[in-house]
């Protein structure tokens, strides 16, 4: 196995790179890279209040200088564009090029959210499309596009459930049940939404508990939420009864869609008995994302949450598309425009290259290049949960602990060895979790690459050979970070 | 792994000092151990009630927030401030310096496990 792949297969090595200062400490006064157009006469009067009293801070800097900075910086960075990055529950595929290509169409780039109906329909008709498509493909019949981000869809999904238990006059139900492997966002959302958590424990095989959510469900419970696949990258089989009992005890079911790759095109969530779902269209639909955004995080809801949806949103008429803004019994606005437009597109230009008779192709790579990466590295590593797994395989370093090493080492000795760790300590229902989710856009050499370092981390343990790994990462530009400083005196504001 | 034999335990790994009616509460060494490498100590307000097995304290290490639960019910009388400034002395002393607060006990520690019952659940 490890003796077959050498530097050759392995692809980080070392080369140029440089240290890159902040742009403030690059600043000189000498030159400056725009000429700003001259102002014609003195608008200081119409400016009144709003005239600068100091000059701004701008670095003196000259257009190859602020070139090289922004390159530079981009070369630290590692993102699916520079090698494979396996970060579970978080969907990281590969971006076509063709939903650059289309989102940059002059009459979809070149518009203003505030410019005449009649002269944008051809975007409001893109959106609506993709409305349709969203509601088809995740089993719903309603959405808000408005979201901008998949926690901010569980904020709104909360909103909508919120909305509709107060329209049955049940003020009172403020308990939402949240299992322990849950994403971290979803019992923020909740408390967000001015309701409380009740965690439930996980069953032995890592799926809800039917005993455990039977004990809390009562008349304070407002809703469950659930991921479907979960964390530990298994699928929720009872979800039905699952659901059932939830909406027998007065309650509601919010889907999380953050595993939503694993299903695609294969089965639908609202098929499963669940009243809405957040889509991360920057995981599932290849939309860019890291870094922070932008992202875009529709909701789909059933007939029940249907009146409560946010306004504005798009409705046609005939052949004509306008924005409803008004609707009486509306959870609100929460986004100051009909959504993420840039991103949606991307979205939908890259449903429509699959299209309806090869969406399902994307759930059934992503679940067979995870069970791949599962097969060949179960015997090396400890596997907590038995069995198929659905997009994303869930490893611990349990084996490893006996020779002193943790997932975290792994997680370094990955980076010199040229791919971008796992998602490491998460979910936390799992000691020294290692959750890997390869996306369904990684081809069997990348994948064997991937599986050759982890196998060969996995001897080097065997065999005693630890420093390199408690020394690691040796490569990178900056070594092996002090997390536990960084998290205790943070510096966060620079300053000369 | 340590686990003094003068300190009662929860299944969620905390252990208590009851010393008459107050209850001095802190997490394990193996909590401390499974946590890593602690950043911050939420700590509760005093004079707040807590109920046996409800959260009344918050620690984040540099792998994930964890909830801290009272091991017996009671008023909180007083907060362990230094580890506001000082999180990690939770991985250093947990059984010491790294105590989290007192309570003055109003129900009873039948529910919690010896030292020797404690070691027992850690091995299964």
């Amino acid at each position: 196995m490890s003796t077959a792949h050498t530097s050759n297969t392995y692809s980080a090595v070392g080369g140029i790179q440089h240290e890159e200062a902040l742009l403030f400490e690059h600043a000189h006064e000498a030159s400056e890279a725009i000429s700003l157009p001259g102002v014609q006469g003195d608008i200081s009067a119409e400016l009144s209040a709003f005239s600068r009293q100091e000059p701004a801070n701008i670095p003196g800097l000259s257009e190859p200088e602020t070139v090289r900075h922004f390159v530079r910086m981009s070369q630290w960075n590692h993102g699916i564009e520079t090698g494979f990055y396996p970060l579970g529950s978080c969907t990281m595929k590969y971006n076509p090029r063709v939903n650059e290509q289309v989102v940059r169409l002059s009459g979809l780039a070149n518009i203003h959210p505030d410019q005449p109906m009649d002269s944008v329909q051809g975007v409001l008709a893109l959106l609506y499309e993709l409305q349709e498509w969203l509601c088809e493909i995740a089993g719903f019949s309603d959405v808000t596009l408005q979201p901008a981000a998949g926690a901010h869809g569980e904020l709104t999904g909360l909103m909508m459930i919120r909305a509709c238990l107060d329209a049955r006059g049940q003020q009172h139900r403020k308990k939402v049940l949240v299992p322990d492997s849950a994403h971290g966002t979803n019992p923020a959302s909740a408390a967000l939404c001015g309701m409380y958590c009740v965690e439930l424990k996980s069953g032995a095989d890592g799926r809800i508990d039917l005993d455990e959510l039977k004990k809390h469900l009562d008349d304070d419970v407002a809703a469950l939420m659930m991921t479907n696949p979960n964390t530990v990258g298994a699928f929720e089989s009872d979800v039905k009864e699952i659901c059932q009992l939830v909406h027998d005890a007065g309650g509601l079911v919010y889907g999380d869609g953050a595993n939503l790759n694993a299903l695609v095109g294969m089965a639908r969530p609202g098929d499963m008995g669940i009243d809405c779902l957040h889509i991360n269209v920057h995981k599932t639909f290849s939309t860019p994302h890291g870094g922070g955004g932008p992202g875009a995080g529709p909701v789909v809801v059933n007939d029940t949450l249907a009146p409560y949806l946010p306004v504005p949103r798009i409705v046609k008429e005939g052949e004509t598309y306008r924005i409803e803004t008004q609707d009486e019994k509306s959870c609100g606005t929460v986004l100051g425009s009909i959504g993420q437009v840039g991103v949606l597109l991307r979205a939908h230009a890259y449903i429509a290259a699959f299209g309806k008779n090869h969406l399902h192709k994307i759930a059934q790579d992503a679940v067979l290049n995870a069970n791949y990466v599962l097969h060949r590295l179960q015997d090396a590593y400890h596997v907590p949960f038995k069995g198929l797994c659905k997009h994303e395989c869930l490893l611990t370093d349990e084996f490893q602990n006996k020779h002193g090493i943790k997932t975290l080492d792994v997680a370094k000795q990955l980076i010199d060895l040229g791919f971008h760790p796992m998602t490491i300590y998460f979910p936390l229902i799992v000691h020294g979790a290692m959750l890997i989710e390869p996306t369904e856009t990684e081809s069997k050499a990348t994948l064997d690459s991937f599986c050759d370092a982890m196998l060969e981390i996995a001897e080097q343990c065997e065999a005693g050979d630890t420093q390199v790994l408690h020394d690691a990462p040796m490569k990178p530009i900056r070594r092996r970070l002090d997390e536990t400083q960084a998290a205790r005196k943070p510096v966060l504001v620079w300053s000369d | 792994m340590s686990i003094p034999a003068d300190l009662k335990y929860t299944k969620e790994h905390e252990w208590v000092r009851i010393e008459g009616d107050v209850a001095t509460f802190g997490v394990s060494d193996h909590a401390q151990e499974a946590l890593g490498d602690i950043v911050f100590v939420e700590l509760p307000e005093i004079g707040r009630t807590v109920d046996a097995a409800e959260a009344y304290a918050v620690v984040e290490s540099v792998k994930a927030v964890s909830d801290v639960y009272a091991p017996v019910a009671g008023e909180i009388i007083e907060v362990n401030e230094a580890l506001e400034s000082e999180p990690e002395k939770v991985n250093t002393e947990p059984y010491g310096a790294g105590w989290i607060a007192k309570v003055k006990m109003s129900g009873n520690a039948d529910e919690l496990m010896s030292d020797d019952e404690y070691a027992t659940f850690l091995e299964e």
